[in-house]
């Protein structure tokens, strides 16, 4: 690659989709079947003194049934509110602005909120970072299973009991009898968090949501846990939504990854074409920024810090931290452009994660071609 | 001579579970000892619970000890009496893990900056305001903003905040208590390079206490691994990550998720029977000790 701002590159522009019809080409795969889940120019943010800031921007992805995939990101780029979108929980002042949630072929957006309680907890699960805050104190972690299970109609009052005891038999809780009982303060970190994946996973979802399950834990915990996840995966068949800020975790447990900045997603690709050729500055500060190299030598930190809500600078969010920026940049922000279609090729992978051809590796950056981000947030009084 | 030496160190917190219960001892930090030498940053790294944050806050007398002693310059600081302590502490200083309960909300980041010379009557009061713009530039602030609150900067600036109060008192001894745990990645590094640079400058000695090894990996030449109130393995940290001897420290690097998806994972599960827990550390290697 001689100049990266060749125009060697397929491009395309992602105008909003406008039209309300569900079998648009994003939420199904090439041979036109629904997508588990695909999220088309979510836009989420919150409404402060009668002026719209958007913390999630036109931001859209996929997952498939039994595919991993990483949100990265520093915290206040929106990837958790991307998460509580997903399952409708944004507060207010916090709203969805825009945007399609299809699951299952239906845009979650459109059911009328009974149904949502449905899908929640039985379709699409979330896990929390920190179990302590979303396990409650006074009731024992089988009364919370047991409840979950009821409130869903998949047990019912007697067998509840036997089922949340093989449910946390099957997250490797030891003795699961007498844990059953146990309150969440009495258990470890990591048995807490196993807890509450026995709880997520009690009705049998298709989509579980991890918001940084293993950030509060010891290495040696987290290494469980994402063992435990990967293999219920695998058992079950789930689609999982990871949100993490590790990139140690990303390379261990993603079929694809998804970057995030600012609220929007600035670089998409398969987990080894991300690390093999990460595309975007930010992915490439970001990596750069792990330890490594020479002992004791300087590291490569990104110079400043990720700009506040509301305080987005004109133009790519990423201009005045980024090492290679030039002249358009801080005109408008950049689309995205299409790098490769063909995952895994560049890194002659000889045992590819994931071999859905809609896996693409795309970028938003003014570096690969001059593709502006179309203008969706007009909105934004100023 | 070493400029900080720990012997023997030991911290128990008894607790009763009851009013009638028996009281039982938690050995926090279990007989620790180690040395270190001027200038250098030494890494102590451990899980939560593991007695790190204890082991440096005793090193301090935030807790007091139980027993062992303390040599900062080969004067042992458990001895110091009240007086003689507060003048040590201003030769050795604590940097928090988390910037965001440790600077007071209500007070101006250059009172924060300021009052340790205020506690210490350092200086007349322009004297210290010369200081605390200094320092602020020491540690890549903007002296203007000296007049603000704690809440109007960002989680890696708070901690150069809580850096630059560390300094006010010129101390030759930091403990730096997971100083970037609660930073985010493209902060973390900017932080790390700045206590890297301040150490060459200011000819600072480290007790770097942390849990992400990679971390330690590159910035600290020596370290010592704990394990439930003991050190289990410690030395040159290049020859303990190229051969780890303890079963606890082969667990704690195999756990550790390699940036890299293409890189084979070969987990080592800890075993508590394939090791004694009263062994004594001893010589495996050059400059490398463990407990098995």
């Amino acid at each position: 690659m001689s100049d990266p701002r060749s125009s060697q590159f397929a491009v395309r522009s992602s105008p909003p989709s406008k039209s309300r019809d569900s079998s648009s080409s994003e939420s199904r795969t090439a041979n036109n079947e629904p997508r588990l889940l695909s999220v088309e120019h979510l836009t989420t943010g919150f409404d402060i003194k009668g002026r719209f800031i958007p913390a999630v921007i036109d931001v859209s992805f996929h997952i498939e049934a039994g595919e991993t995939l990483c949100l990265v990101g520093e915290s206040g780029s929106g990837k958790s509110l991307t998460a509580l979108s997903i399952m409708r929980l944004v507060q207010s002042p916090g709203r969805i602005e825009r945007g399609r949630l299809v699951f299952k072929g239906r845009d979650l957006r459109e059911r009328p909120e009974r149904e949502m309680q449905k899908i929640r907890g039985a379709e699409i699960a979330l896990i929390f970072q920190e179990p302590m805050t979303a396990l409650n104190p006074v009731f024992t972690i089988g009364n919370q299973i047991e409840e979950t299970l009821r409130v869903h109609g998949r047990a019912g009052r007697r067998d509840a009991h036997q089922k949340a005891i093989e449910l946390l038999d099957a997250v490797s809780v030891p003795e699961p009898q007498l844990r059953v009982r146990d309150y969440p303060h009495q258990l470890s970190g990591g048995l807490r968090q196993r807890a509450l994946i026995a709880m997520s996973l009690a009705c049998e979802p298709s989509l579980v949501i991890a918001d940084e399950p293993t950030t509060a834990l010891d290495v040696t915990i987290q290494a469980e846990i994402l063992d435990l996840l990967r293999s219920l995966q695998k058992k079950m068949g789930l689609a999982l939504l990871l949100i993490t800020h590790d990139l140690g975790v990303v390379a261990e447990m993603a079929d694809r990854v998804a970057v995030m900045y600012a609220g929007r997603i600035v670089e998409e690709a398969a987990v080894r074409d991300l690390f093999a050729a990460p595309s975007h500055p930010y992915t490439q500060g970001l990596l750069a920024s792990i330890p490594g190299g020479a002992p004791g030598s300087r590291l490569r930190a990104i110079e400043g810090t990720v700009p506040p809500l509301g305080e987005l600078p004109p133009g790519c969010s990423f201009t005045p931290r980024c090492p290679r920026r030039f002249e358009p940049c801080p005109k408008a922000h950049p689309g995205t452009t299409i790098l490769r279609s063909d995952p895994g090729s560049r890194t002659t992978d000889p045992a590819p994660r994931t071999t859905d051809p809609g896996v693409v590796h795309s970028v938003k950056c003014y570096l690969y071609s001059d593709v502006v981000e179309p203008d969706v947030r007009d909105e934004r009084p100023h | 001579m070493p400029l900080l030496e720990v012997t023997n160190l030991v911290k128990h917190f008894t607790r009763k579970r009851g009013l009638f219960a028996p009281v039982s001892i938690v050995r926090a930090v279990d007989s620790v000892s180690f040395a270190i030498d001027e200038g250098e940053m030494f890494g102590l790294v451990g899980e939560s619970g593991s007695g790190k944050t204890t082991t440096g806050r005793c090193i301090l007398r935030l807790i007091e000890p139980t027993s062992g002693q303390v040599r900062l310059k080969g004067e042992d600081v458990l001895e110091f009496s009240r007086s003689r302590l507060r003048l040590a502490r201003r030769d050795m200083q604590i940097v928090f893990q988390d910037p965001f309960s440790s600077l007071n909300p209500r007070m101006r980041v250059g009172t924060i900056v300021e009052e340790p010379l205020i506690i210490h009557r350092v200086g007349s009061a322009r004297d210290r305001k010369a200081r605390v713009a200094e320092l602020f530039q020491l540690v890549g602030l903007d002296p203007t903003q000296l007049a603000r609150y704690p809440h109007q900067f960002s989680g890696g600036q708070r901690q150069r905040i809580g850096l630059a109060r560390a300094l006010a008192l010129n101390p030759s001894f930091i403990v730096a208590d997971e100083p970037v745990s609660a930073l985010d990645v493209s902060v973390q590094a900017q932080v790390i390079n700045l206590l890297m640079d301040l150490q060459q400058r200011l000819k600072l000695t480290y007790l770097f206490i942390a849990h992400d090894l990679r971390l330690v990996r590159h910035i600290c030449r020596r370290v010592a691994v704990m394990y439930l109130g003991k050190i289990v393995e410690m030395g040159e940290t290049e020859s303990i990550f190229a051969a780890p001897a303890h079963p606890y420290t082969r667990a704690l690097l195999s756990a550790i998720p390699v940036p890299d998806p293409a890189a084979p994972r070969h987990r080592v599960v800890l075993d508590p029977a394939s090791f004694e827990r009263e062994a004594p550390l001893r010589q495996v290697g050059t400059n490398h000790l463990a407990a098995v």
